[in-house]
C-alpha cells in the first residue's frame, strides 16, 4: 500500500482556498515593484481541496508507525508514552499565542516557566544553572563544549583535544570538530566501560574535555566514574555529560554528583515531549558555577518575584539560536515534571531500569549478551551468533520484528559490539508488552535455524518491502554527477524529468 | 519481574552505582492530578498577556498568518508526532513521504534543485549554510551585507568562532569571502537587490546565500531565478504559532553541485524488491552517524513536524493562495504605510526604497507610542534601535492578511487619542 504524492494528485482545476480580500483601496505588488523583482512564474505547488488534503495526510499517517500505537524500544531513544496534556498545555493561547518580542512585562507567566524548569532540571541532575535554548540534544553538545572552550580561553588555556569514548554517540565528534576541537578515542575495556588506562594514556595538557554518557551506550553505569573524574580534573580538563541516558537514574543519583561540568539534557527522551518524527526536541545544558559566566544569552534571572530577560553577559559565548529555545516543547516539559513530581520521576527510572533488565533476561540465552549485568534502562545484544550459524543479521532481525507489530530496537549501535542491537523499554510499558515482545523475538531466533531465507525477505506486511537503498544512492550518484536529470531528493513534474 | 531477574530487591540492579553518588530523594515537589497540573500551567499562562492576531502589528522574524484548521488536524495525529525518526524506513512512510514532499516544496518556492528535511529555526539556517560556503570554498570569512536579523548573525558568530570562519558585517567581497549572505526582504522588511549582491559575490568566486521570506516567495523572484547558490529562512510563517519564539522551522535549498555539503536529513526514493516505490533517508555518509567528526553538521534530527505542519500549510494553500496571503499583506501594509506616515512627525525612516508587508518608520518618542497602544490591546511596532544605534526612534510595523482594513483604522484611532 502507497500514497501518491500530493505533487501527483495535484489537478489543475481545484480553485484556491477562500481567504480574504484586502478589502481596502492600496497598491498590489505589480503596481510598484519593478518587472524584475517579480517571480515570473509561479512556484510549483500542488493544487488540492480541503477533503483531498485530508484524506492524503491521513492515509500518510496510517503508513507510519508510532508510539500511540505500539511497543517502540528504539535504544538511546527513550521512546516512552507521550502525556496528552502535555500538548493541551503547549496549546493553551497563553503561550502558543505569545510574541517573542512582547514587553517582558507582558510575558511574565512564561518566564516564570522557564525559570522553573530551569531550577527543576538543576535540582535534576545537580548544577547550578541551566540554558534552555539549544534546540536538540547535539546543538546542546556543541554549545556546552563552546562554553568549556570560552571558560578555558578565559584562563589563558588553549586545549585543542576532547576525548570521545569508542562506544559514543556519532554526535559526539561531530559537535566536538564544529567546535573547532580534534576529536581523540577512548577505548572500552572488555567489561564494556572506558578503559582507565587507556584514558590515561590519552589525557594530556592538551586535553580540553572528556565526553561520556553514564549509562554508557551499552546500558552499563560506569562504576568507576569518581575515579574518571578525578583523573580528567587532575589535568585541569573538564567533564562533559551526554544527556541522552538521563532517563536512567532520575531520583537515583545525578551527574553533577558524579564530577561532570556540563550536562545537557533531551526533554524529547526524559521529559516526554514528543518525538514529531525526528524533532522539535530541546537540549537544554546544564552547567556548573565555573561555567556560568559563559552561558548563552539572554538568560532568565528573577528578583523579588520579578522576571527578566538578561542580555547583558559580557562573557557569553553569544546566542545559539533565534528567541529563547524551542519554547512549547518546555511547556511540555514542565507540565511532564509538575504531574510527576520528585517521587513519580524516581520511580519512572527505576521502572526503566526494572523493564530493561526484565526483557534483557528473557531474551538472554537466544541472543547474545556481550556484557554481564545488571544493566541500567537499556541493554545490548548481539545477534552474532545467528549471523555466524545461519546467515541472519540484526537487520534480518529488525525487519521481522517490523512484520509482528513491534518497532525495530536500535541496530549496529554501538558500533564497538557486532550486530548489535541495542533494546530501550521504558517505563510506559507493561510487562505484558515486554513478554509478547520478547516472544517475538523468540520466534524469530528459532525461525533462524529453519528458514533464514524467509527472514531475508521480511517485512512483508509493511506498506512497502525492503527498500533497496544502494540504487537509490546510485540514481543520486547520477543526477550529482550531472548523468541523469532525475533528482531522486524530490519530486519533479514527468515533462522536466525524462527519466 | 524481579524473581525472574533473579535479584531481591530493586536495589540489587542499582549495585553499579557507588552508594557515596546515591540520593534518598529529588528536591521537587510531589506529584499531581492532571487537574491540579493544568490549573497551576494554566494560571502561568493566564499571566501573559495575549494581544489578538488582528491587533498584532509587529514582526521581527516572527508574525501572525491565518493558519489553517487542516494543519493542526494533521500535526495532531499520533502517527505523526509520536514517531521518531524514520530509521526504519518500511515501517516510517508516513514520515518519510511528509519529509519528501516538504524537500519538493521548498525546492519549488525557491527555484533551486534540491532542500533538506528541515533544520531547527531560521538562524541556525543562515549558520549552516555559512559552513557549507566554508568547506566548499575553503575561504573562512562570510560576509553579512545589509540589515540582516540581528539574531541570525549572532548565531551565525557563535557558529562561526567554533571553525575559524571571521562574519564580516558590510563592505564589498573579496578572494578571502566564502560567502555573501543578505535577507530579502531585509530584517527591516526592506527589498534588496538580490541580482546586484549575488552578482557581487560570484564576481570574487564566493557563494551567495539568500536568507528569504517563504510567503514573499509567491511574488519575488526566487533565489534559483536570480543564481543565488544557497537559500535559507525561518518557515514559522507556514502554519505554526509564535508560541514565543519555537519551536518553529529552518529550510536550506541549494544547486546541484552542493548536495553533498548539505547538513541533516535527506530523504530520497527508493523501491522494493516487487518495484513499489517508497521513501528512504538518503546521503547519510554526510551525517554524524557515519562520518562521526568528519560530518557536514552535528545536526542529529530536524524540526520533523514542523516541517509536517508547512507541508500541509503550502498545500493547503496551493500557488494561487498563497499569492492572495502575499499580496493582501502587500496592499494592507501599503495602506497602513501611507496613513502612518501621514501622522504629524512619523516619517518612514527609508522612503525611497520598496518592501513588502514590514516597514521602518521613524516616530518621535517610540517607546511611548508602543505603550500607549498596548492599553488600547495593540501590539505596535518593533523598536529597532535596540539593535542598530543608526536606527533611533525607528519602529517596524507589519500588516499580514489577518490584519483586517478595522484593524488598521483601530491602530489610527488609538495613536490619535
Amino acid at each position: 500500500m502507497t500514497e501518491p504524492l500530493s505533487f501527483e494528485l495535484s489537478r489543475p482545476a481545484v480553485d484556491p482556498p477562500r481567504l480574504p480580500d484586502a478589502n481596502v483601496a492600496g497598491p498590489s505588488p505589480a503596481d510598484v515593484l519593478p518587472r524584475g523583482a517579480l517571480r515570473a512564474k509561479p512556484p510549483g505547488l500542488p493544487r488540492l481541496s480541503e477533503p483531498e488534503i485530508m484524506r492524503h495526510y491521513s492515509r500518510m499517517a496510517s503508513l507510519n508507525y508510532s508510539i500511540s500505537e505500539n511497543f517502540y524500544p528504539l535504544g538511546s531513544c527513550t521512546m516512552k508514552y507521550n502525556p496528552v496534556v502535555n500538548e493541551a498545555a503547549a496549546a493553551l493561547p497563553g503561550f502558543a499565542e505569545l510574541h517573542p518580542y512582547q514587553d517582558e512585562e507582558t510575558v511574565q507567566g512564561a518566564l516564570e516557566l522557564m525559570w522553573r524548569l530551569e531550577q527543576a532540571l538543576c535540582a535534576i541532575v545537580g548544577v547550578d544553572r541551566v540554558t534552555l535554548q539549544p534546540a536538540a540534544g547535539a546543538h546542546g553538545e556543541w554549545t556546552a563544549l563552546r562554553m568549556i572552550r570560552a571558560y578555558q580561553h578565559s584562563r589563558g588555556e588553549a586545549r585543542t583535544e576532547v576525548l570521545v569514548p569508542d562506544s559514543a554517540h556519532g554526535t559526539n565528534p561531530a559537535s566536538a570538530a564544529l567546535s573547532g576541537f580534534q576529536v581523540v578515542e577512548v577505548k572500552s575495556g572488555g567489561d564494556g566501560r572506558i578503559s582507565l588506562a587507556d584514558l590515561e594514556s590519552k589525557l594530556s595538557p592538551r586535553t580540553s574535555a572528556l565526553m561520556l554518557t553514564n549509562p554508557n551506550t551499552l546500558g552499563l553505569f560506569e562504576r568507576e566514574i569518581l575515579d574518571i573524574a578525578e583523573l580528567v580534573h587532575s589535568t585541569g580538563a573538564m567533564l562533559y555529560y551526554d544527556g541522552a541516558n538521563l532517563n536512567a537514574f532520575m531520583g537515583i543519583c545525578r551527574p553533577g554528583d558524579m564530577g561532570f561540568d556540563a550536562v545537557h539534557m533531551n526533554l524529547h527522551k526524559t521529559f516526554t515531549t514528543p518525538h514529531g518524527g525526528g524533532g522539535p526536541g530541546a537540549g537544554p545544558v546544564g552547567v556548573k558555577s565555573e561555567l556560568v559566566p559563559f552561558l548563552p544569552a539572554p538568560t532568565v534571572e528573577r528578583t523579588n518575584g520579578r522576571l527578566t530577560l538578561d542580555h547583558k553577559r559580557p562573557q557569553s559565548i553569544g546566542r545559539v539560536r533565534s528567541f529563547y529555545g524551542n519554547f512549547g516543547m518546555l511547556v511540555r516539559a514542565y507540565t511532564y515534571i509538575l504531574a510527576m513530581g520528585g517521587d513519580g520521576l524516581s520511580q519512572a527510572s527505576r521502572d526503566a531500569v526494572l523493564s530493561a533488565n526484565y526483557l534483557r533476561k528473557l531474551l538472554d540465552g537466544h541472543l547474545e549478551m556481550p556484557h554481564d549485568g545488571p544493566c541500567m534502562h537499556e541493554f545490548v545484544a548481539s545477534a552474532h551468533n545467528l549471523t555466524v550459524q545461519d546467515g541472519v543479521r540484526a537487520l534480518d532481525l529488525a525487519k521481522a520484528l517490523l512484520d509482528r507489530e513491534f518497532y525495530a530496537p536500535t541496530v549496529y549501535f554501538p558500533l564497538v559490539v557486532p550486530e548489535a542491537i541495542m533494546v530501550e523499554p521504558t517505563e510506559t510499558e507493561s510487562k505484558a508488552t515486554l513478554d509478547a515482545f520478547a516472544q517475538a523475538v523468540r520466534e524469530i531466533v528459532a525461525q533462524a535455524k529453519t528458514d533464514p531465507q524467509g527472514l531475508h525477505q521480511e517485512p512483508k506486511r509493511t506498506p512497502v518491502g525492503r527498500l533497496d537503498e544502494v540504487a537509490a544512492a546510485r540514481r543520486i550518484n547520477a543526477y550529482l554527477q550531472g548523468q541523469s536529470e532525475d533528482p531522486v531528493l524530490r519530486w519533479k513534474a514527468a515533462a522536466e524529468s525524462p527519466s | 519481574m524481579l524473581e525472574t531477574i533473579g535479584v531481591s530487591s530493586m536495589n540489587d540492579l542499582l549495585v553499579d552505582i557507588p552508594q557515596t553518588l546515591r540520593l534518598e530523594s529529588l528536591q521537587l515537589p510531589a506529584g499531581l492530578s492532571e487537574f491540579e497540573t493544568m490549573a497551576q500551567v494554566a494560571a502561568l499562562a493566564n499571566r501573559n498577556r495575549v494581544f489578538a492576531d488582528r491587533l498584532t502589528f509587529r514582526g521581527g522574524g516572527v508574525y501572525r498568518r491565518f493558519i489553517p484548521a487542516a494543519v493542526a488536524a494533521v500535526t495532531s495525529k499520533p502517527e505523526f508526532y509520536t514517531a521518531y525518526t524514520p530509521y526504519q524506513a518500511e515501517a516510517s512512510q508516513g514520515t518519510l513521504q511528509a519529509i519528501f514532499e516538504f524537500q519538493t516544496l521548498i525546492a519549488e518556492l525557491a527555484g533551486l534543485d534540491v532542500a533538506n528535511a528541515s533544520l531547527y529555526d531560521g538562524a541556525t539556517a543562515v549558520a549552516e549554510a555559512a559552513m557549507m560556503a566554508y568547506v566548499h570554498t575553503g575561504r573562512n570569512e562570510v560576509l553579512v551585507s545589509g540589515y540582516v536579523h540581528p539574531e541570525y548573525v549572532q548565531v551565525l558568530r557563535a557558529f562561526g568562532e567554533g571553525r575559524g570562519i571571521k562574519v564580516r558585517k558590510g563592505g564589498e567581497p573579496n578572494k578571502k569571502t566564502a560567502a555573501v549572505i543578505f535577507q530579502q526582504p531585509d530584517f527591516l522588511g526592506l527589498l534588496v537587490d538580490p541580482r546586484a549582491l549575488t552578482a557581487a559575490a560570484h564576481e570574487v568566486g564566493a557563494l551567495a546565500i539568500a536568507a528569504v521570506d517563504p510567503i514573499s516567495l509567491a511574488i519575488l523572484a526566487p533565489p534559483g531565478e536570480y543564481d543565488a547558490d544557497i537559500a535559507v529562512g525561518e518557515g514559522q510563517q507556514l502554519g505554526l504559532p509564535p508560541s514565543f519564539g519555537g519551536p518553529h522551522v529552518g529550510f536550506v535549498a541549494c544547486k546541484r553541485e552542493l548536495v553533498r555539503k548539505l547538513p541533516g536529513r535527506l530523504v530520497g526514493t527508493a523501491h522494493d524488491a516487487a518495484g513499489r516505490r517508497g521513501f528512504v533517508l538518503a546521503l547519510a555518509a554526510r551525517e554524524q552517524h557515519i562520518r562521526r567528526e568528519k560530518a557536514t553538521s552535528n545536526i542529529c534530527t530536524n524540526h520533523s513536524l514542523c516541517a509536517l505542519a508547512a507541508a500541509v500549510y503550502l498545500t493547503y494553500m496551493g500557488p494561487y493562495g498563497l499569492r492572495q496571503v502575499a499580496e493582501v499583506s502587500f496592499t494592507r501594509a501599503h495602506v497602513l504605510a501611507e496613513r502612518l506616515a501621514a501622522l504629524s512627525g512619523w516619517e518612514l525612516a527609508f522612503p525611497e526604497r520598496q518592501f513588502l508587508n514590514e516597514f521602518p518608520i521613524r516616530v518621535p518618542k517610540g517607546s511611548a507610542v508602543v505603550r500607549k497602544l498596548a492599553r488600547k490591546g495593540i501590539l505596535g511596532g518593533l523598536d529597532v534601535n535596540r539593535w542598530f544605534r543608526e536606527l533611533k526612534g525607528v519602529l517596524t510595523f507589519t500588516c499580514t492578511e489577518v490584519n483586517d482594513p478595522r484593524a488598521i483604522d483601530e491602530l489610527l484611532q488609538a495613536l490619535a487619542s
